[in-house]
Parts: C-alpha cells; structure tokens; sequence
C-alpha cells in the first residue's frame, strides 16, 4: 500500500497547484477593481456586467471550453495575435489553461469581493475620502482590511475551484502529460483504462486537500469573527 | 469666512422639495442647523462636503469649492466631518485612526488628552463604547486643521450623560481650535450650549435664523405639558372639577364649560402649564 502511494506520479497534481495558483493571482488582480466598481456604481449598466460575469457558474463547462478553444485558435483573431506577437499557441498548452481557467473561475473572486465592499460602512469610506485619501489608498488601508472574511474566501475558492475543473480543461487543454493533464483529468483517464486503484489514491488525496482548505477558511473566519474585524 | 448659496432638487418623503440655502458664515462661529427630518440638512452638509453634487457656490476663505465652472471632491476641499455613527476604521487603533489623516503625532497626542483619551490610545474601536468612539471621531475631524467642521447629530445615538460629557468637550475643542463649524442638531439644550448661530430649516428652506436665545425664549407662548389620568370628576354649584393623576401626584383642575361634555374617569389627558408661572424649587 505504502509502495503504491509513494510510486504515484504527483506531475498531474503540482500541474494543478501551478495552475490555480497562477489563475488565483491573475484573477485576484483583474476582480479587485471590477469588484469595487460593482459594488460602488450606480449605473445602469451593472445587472449586465454582474450577469456577465456570473455566466461560468450557470454555463456547462463544455459550453464555455467551446467558445475559448474557438476564441484561441489559430484561425481567430485572437489566437492569432497570441501567435504572432508572442509565438505562443494557446490550444492544448498550459497558457491556454490558465486563460480558460481565469474565465471559468471569475465569480469565485468577483462574488464575494463584491459582496464585501458592499457590506462596508459607506460613511466610513466617505470618511476616508474627506481624510484627504484617494480611492486606491482607500481601497487598499480601509477596504480590504476591513473585509478579510471575504478577501480569504475569493482567494480559497477561486484556487480549490480551479484544481477541481475539469471539462474546460479537457476540452481547452486535452491530456498532454506534463503540460495540460491535470489531476482531475489524470483520475478521468485513469477510470477509463479501469486503473481503480489509482483513480482511489488520486481521489483520496483530492477529497482530503479539499476538505483541508475549507476547513481552514471556515476556523479562520470563525476566529476573526469573534475578533470583530 | 465661509459663503454658501446652494441649490439641489431633492426626492423627499414629502415629494419633490427644492433644498435652497444661503448663508454666510464668519470665521470661527458655531452654527448649529435644526429642523425636522426630512427638512434637508443632512443633504446640506453632504454638499458641503463635496459628497454630493448641488448646484450654487460655496466658497471658504476666498477659495472657491465650487461654482458653475469649479467642483472641487471631498478629497481638496479642508472639511472635517464627523458622522452620526462614528465611521471609524474598525482596523486601525484609536491613534491610528487619527494618524491616518495626518502623520501629526504631536497635534495627535495633543487631541487625545484634551478628550481624555490618551490612555486608550492603542485600543481598537470595537473595544470602545459609544461615546468614546465618537470622541475619536471627533478628533480624527480635526486632524487635517479644518477650514470648516461638518458633524451630522453627532451625539443623538448617546445617552443624556454622556451627551452633556461630549458637548462640553465639542466646546473645549472649539474654543482651542477656533474651527468654523456647522452642526445638525435636535436637541434643544446641546443647541443653547453650543451654538452662537442657530438656523431653521423647513422644506429645504432657511425658516428662521437667530441666537439660540431669540429663537428659544422670544416665543410667546410657552408652556409645558404633562400626561395624566382622569380619576374622578367632581360636580359642585354647577362648576366641574377633575381628580387627576399627574407626576406621581393627585390634583384638582377646573374644567372649563366645552371640555365638560368629553372628560370621562379614566381617560388620558394631557394637562397645560404656562411657563412663566414656573418657579424653581
């Protein structure tokens, strides 16, 4: 059993890591301004963008994959730039995973930012404004300090949801060991060739990083809610 | 010197009212606005402020904030403002808070002690109670050196006591600053107390204007009223007189001819004292 454990190949898993670390962090940087936009804005134009960007969590995966393998083709416009400018090819390689996963996992990070500057004391931002500070400053000493709840479950799920995908990398990024087989897509090929005692090893490990990670979010929004801040 | 002649449409509870006010103001007054709610003030002070857009001039000591070509946001304009419900920054210590408008760490220390607040200078705000939150509030207004000091009811969440504590410090600060102050208040006393000017407004509009004095006492008739209870109705030689229950005590009043034919034992009454006969005890 201990052998069986220790000969897994763990390439699918860090490829996972590496992708929902990169993807968390593109993202957190993308959401934070578009967040604080819908969550201050009065204009007309929000319901549009929060359905926008809400659309991933409603659309089948296969739907969305469709459109970004399409959208980063050679024949497209833009996989064409990428092509040309960058020499990259965005199908079935790990850039075009990231690029599909940023898609995939935006409300994860836009949603609960944006719930939480909504649930700020607008006196207490005004406050800062009249202090002399500007927005960013605003954002960044009063906002996300007093929104760490909040904050930790955008970064946490958007990197949990983003190991746990798996129909939009298949269909973006297809099973190329090393550079687009992801532990998700690993455990799939493994029940296809009915290798069941890998699938369970792989499963398991899943199941228990998952369940630790939430965890943690949980004890510590527990913990900072008794703090008060 | 502060100029102010504003104008803005405003949705109220009431339908539509136009909030027009002109007003100047000498350096260093205290004018206190009052009014019933929905009257504009709290409108008023957020255009002060540059919070909200309103159309007109506002301009502090020969520096224009805005007019029809200028608007300058809440950011450029020298304005403290002190909210109803204090605003603090839940993340940052009492000194903190007032550190964060200016890296003035002597005028800091000094605002604090004047408030008796220097002890609690590291606590966080949620460690506080209601009135030492809006102390610091209050000194985190002062920090910038305002031109002018906005405070939206700044004590109406607090309790008697702690009202009086605070408009004594409100008047301590002011006197050591000398900072140009407006304030939206309710309460008839912290006006008195406070205020050199005082403003009425109405529908958006400026309905009386006058020292808290003039504006208290000058009215002819005043009076006072209690609730009480009708206990008996007494009938004699045609005269009526109630047994009431007022204040813990029992008492006769005449009833006058009209109001004979609907007092009942056991209704509540509201009884009427003119002030001038009031005497102190």
């Amino acid at each position: 059993m201990l052998e069986d454990i220790l000969s897994i190949d763990f390439t699918p898993f860090v490829l996972s890591f590496k992708l929902a670390f990169i993807t968390t962090l593109i993202l957190f940087v993308v959401s934070l301004p578009l967040a604080w936009w819908l969550s201050q804005t009065a204009s007309k134009t929000k319901p549009f963008i929060e359905a926008l960007t809400a659309l991933p969590i409603v659309l089948p995966p296969s739907v969305l994959g469709f459109y970004i393998l399409v959208a980063l083709s050679k024949n497209s416009p833009i996989g064409a730039f990428f092509e040309r400018v960058f020499n990259i090819d965005l199908v079935f390689s790990f850039g075009g995973l990231v690029v599909a996963s940023c898609f995939y996992s935006l409300p994860f990070m836009v949603q609960p930012l944006q719930s939480g500057f909504e649930s700020l004391n607008k006196n207490m931002l005004e406050a800062s404004y009249i202090s002399g500070k500007g927005v960013i400053e605003t954002i960044l000493k009063v906002a996300i300090p007093n929104i760490k709840p909040s904050l930790l479950t955008a970064l946490i799920v958007t990197f949990a949801h983003t190991v746990g995908e798996f129909g939009v990398v298949l269909m973006v990024g297809g099973s190329i060991p090393g550079e687009t087989k992801v532990a998700s897509v690993a455990i799939y090929e493994m029940v296809e060739m009915m290798d069941y005692k890998s699938a369970h090893i792989y499963s398991a490990i899943m199941v228990f990083i998952s369940f630790l990670t939430l965890l943690g979010v949980y004890l510590f929004n527990r913990k900072i809610k008794k703090i008060g801040f | 010197m502060v100029f102010i002649d504003i104008g803005k449409k405003l949705h109220g509870i009431g339908g539509e009212m136009e909030l027009k006010v002109s007003l100047s103001i000498k350096r260093g007054e205290f004018l206190v606005v009052t009014g019933k709610s929905g009257s504009g003030k709290t409108t008023f002070l957020r255009i002060l402020a540059g919070l909200e857009r309103g159309g007109g001039v506002i301009e502090v000591d020969g520096e224009i904030w805005q007019n029809e070509k200028v608007f300058l946001k809440p950011q450029k304009r020298e304005i403290g403002f002190v909210f109803q419900d204090y605003a603090l920054f839940p993340n940052m210590s009492v000194l903190g808070n007032l550190l964060y408008v200016r890296n003035d760490i002597p005028l800091a220390r000094r605002l604090l002690e004047i408030t008796d607040l220097l002890d609690l200078s590291d606590r966080l705000p949620a460690t506080l109670s209601g009135g030492q939150k809006q102390r610091v509030a209050l000194c985190r207004a002062l920090m910038k050196r305002p031109k002018l000091l906005l405070m939206d009811e700044p004590l109406s969440a607090l309790d008697m006591d702690m009202r009086i504590k605070l408009q004594k410090e409100i008047s301590l600060l002011h006197k050591e600053f000398k900072t140009t102050t407006i304030m939206v208040s309710h309460d008839p006393s912290e006006i008195y107390r406070l205020a050199d000017r005082v403003v009425v407004l109405e529908f958006g509009e400026i309905i009386k204007e006058g020292s808290a004095k003039e504006l208290f006492l000058k009215e002819s008739d005043k009076k006072l009223f209690f609730w009480g209870e009708v206990l008996d109705i007494l009938k004699r030689e045609g005269e009526s007189r109630a047994v009431v229950f007022v204040e813990g005590k029992i008492v006769l009043i005449p009833i006058s001819k009209e109001r004979v034919s609907d007092l009942q034992i056991g209704r509540k009454i509201k009884i009427g004292v003119d002030a001038s006969t009031l005497f102190i005890a």
